[in-house]
């Protein structure tokens, strides 16, 4: 992991990483993938992909509307709303 | 230099469940802003999606309906990408395991001709919620977009096509034929503007006979046919006229604006999203039973294909006209009630692909939401069929009808539209005309047979003039044929 793939990284997940700590982040950040790379080396042949570590199937929930409008109180909470709208920063694609 | 274009499509169908697909929170369509926005839509802290039986019942219905494989185990993955009207920061979708597998969907052209599209396959997914960028010019929204959840979670299927399309006539036709499907399964209302179905419309052009495809581009977010259009002609034509002046086309994202009909890049390839994709671990895998999909196989309402063929064999419609009137479920319920009630399909027929047609399509409504209801229709019918109107006053009659005035019959009493067919009445207004028009009568006696009927059709319309247009034409010319030949 060099400093830029870091940067690269930090854009992706919206992490704000001063220019002063990169070089200590791409060391830990290598450190975990030598530790992946670690894992990988383990012999996998014959063994099912999982998608998920339990051994349990969803259950599905049946069609019907069991939520009311919590509006109010999810807007007390928020930074900043207008006519029922939460209020952001404008973004344009 | 002979271009060819390669079309792929992925398209957004919006199914029609009562709650999202991961909360009970409803999904009804022009909620107040936020109000049908729970915990989970919102991703507060803590919460855990609960995934609603009835999107995989639709989604499997859809399978089913394209001869697909059919995913018996489905596993959700998150897509990473922020963006404002995604509160969770990842939509919950699928990628390695769909729930639809390969299928594919046959289309008409308007040459007659027959083409298979192929899917590449279909998956569930969430909806995000949407972003507001023109807000009233308050102080505190001033540079700031408003974020309406209401419709975050949404139940959506994601159908991608292999690019098999090769020009805008056969992605209309494909786009026409997936809302045909989905509204007859009834997992979708097919309401285009309100963003039920969406289309991204990926386009690229190679010179023909070339193995290999041109660089593409993507543009997003369609929801009409027309746009569709509009949007693969401007496109083609914009690469093509890149190419030949020596250019490259440059593998972009566009976003197409229905005001101003024009597309413009949106990110280019450099930029491009990395979604980072990996399975959700709060969803574990949803296992289908082969006895659950069976089920569902025998019980798939009527498909379209098979509508158009028996609405040929039982009302006797041409194949062009069965097409069109059991395209999609609303259109063929509202034509099969108004055949039914009027024991006329032929008559129905014309009516509902006349004047109903004509009238949607000026109000930009569908037909579940026509002023004239398929009852009232076969009420006006009726008339026509028992004379007491003619064609020509039953159209006058439709227009009261459409108004909000009322029903066939008190309509046409209110108005006194009732055809006269009292031959009393009938030989007055003849003998009225051929008294006032005496040299008109001579030259027609003079006539030969040849040019007779053309002078006739004054007299006629003489006549029909001084009943205000409600003798029986029937009548009418008999009467007038004996009198001028007497």
């Amino acid at each position: 992991m060099n400093p830029s793939d870091v940067e690269k990284l930090a854009h992706l997940a919206r992490l704000e990483i001063s220019d002063d700590t990169i070089a200590e982040v791409s060391k830990s950040v290598s450190e975990v993938i030598k530790l992946v790379d670690q894992l990988q080396a383990a012999s996998t042949e014959g063994v099912e992909p999982m998608a998920h570590p339990q051994d349990a199937l969803q259950i599905l929930r049946s069609d019907e509307v069991t939520e009311g409008n919590v509006r109010d109180a999810f807007q007390a909470i928020a930074p900043a709303t207008e006519d029922g709208l939460y209020l952001v920063p404008k973004v344009i694609d | 230099m002979e271009w060819e274009t390669v079309i792929g499509l992925e398209v957004h169908v919006q199914l029609a469940t009562k709650t999202k697909i991961f909360s009970g929170a409803s999904t009804a369509f022009g909620a107040e802003p936020n109000t049908q926005a729970c915990a989970i839509d919102l991703a507060m802290p803590g919460t855990l999606p609960s995934p609603n039986a009835e999107a995989f019942r639709y989604a499997v219905m859809f399978g089913l309906a394209i001869d697909a494989e059919i995913g018996k185990r489905s596993v959700f993955e998150r897509k990473n990408y922020f963006y404002p009207d995604l509160p969770k920061g990842y939509q919950t979708t699928q990628l390695a395991e769909p729930i639809v597998g390969a299928g594919h969907v046959d289309i008409q052209l308007e040459d007659g001709s027959e083409k298979r599209i192929r899917i590449h396959h279909a998956h569930l997914e969430e909806d995000a919620g949407k972003s507001l960028h023109d807000l009233s010019s308050s102080i505190a929204s001033q540079g700031m977009s408003g974020i309406d959840l209401n419709r975050a979670g949404t139940p959506l299927i994601e159908i991608v096509t292999e690019p098999d399309i090769r020009n805008a006539e056969e992605a209309v036709a494909f786009a026409r034929k997936l809302h045909s499907i989905v509204t007859s399964l009834g997992i979708c209302d097919g309401e285009m503007s309100q963003g039920s179905m969406r289309f991204d419309v990926n386009i690229s052009v190679r010179l023909k006979g070339e193995e290999e495809f041109g660089t593409r581009t993507e543009t997003k977010n369609l929801n009409s046919f027309k746009f569709m259009e509009k949007c693969i002609h401007q496109e083609v034509e914009r690469q093509i006229d890149v190419l030949e002046d020596g250019g490259t086309i440059t593998q972009e994202t566009r976003l197409y604006d229905g005001e101003t009909h024009t597309a413009r890049a949106m990110r280019s390839k450099e930029e491009a999203n990395d979604y980072r994709y990996f399975p959700c671990p709060d969803l574990l895998p949803v296992i289908l039973t082969d006895d659950y999909i069976e089920d569902l196989r025998q019980s798939l309402p009527e498909l379209p294909d098979a509508r158009k063929q028996r609405f040929q064999q039982d009302y006797g419609l041409s194949s062009y006209d069965a097409g069109v009137l059991g395209s999609d479920a609303a259109t063929a319920h509202y034509f099969e009630s108004c055949a039914t009630a009027a024991s006329d399909a032929k008559l129905a027929a014309n009516w509902v692909m006349g004047e109903i047609s004509a009238r949607l399509n000026a109000e930009e409504i569908s037909i579940s939401h026509a002023k004239v209801s398929a009852e009232q229709l076969a009420g006006l019918i009726s008339r026509i069929k028992d004379q007491t109107i003619s064609n020509k006053i039953a159209k006058q009659v439709f227009e009261a009808m459409w108004a909000g005035e009322g029903d066939a019959d008190s309509i046409i009493d209110t108005k006194g539209l009732k055809q006269v067919s009292d031959s009393g009445a009938i030989e007055k207004l003849v003998d009225d005309v051929i008294a006032n028009n005496p040299q008109q009568v001579e030259n027609y006696r003079k006539a030969d047979d040849a040019k007779r009927p053309k002078m006739l059709g004054f007299f006629v319309g003489q006549i029909m003039k001084a009943s205000k247009g409600q003798a029986n034409p029937q009548q009418v010319n008999k009467v007038l044929l004996d009198k001028l030949n007497a």
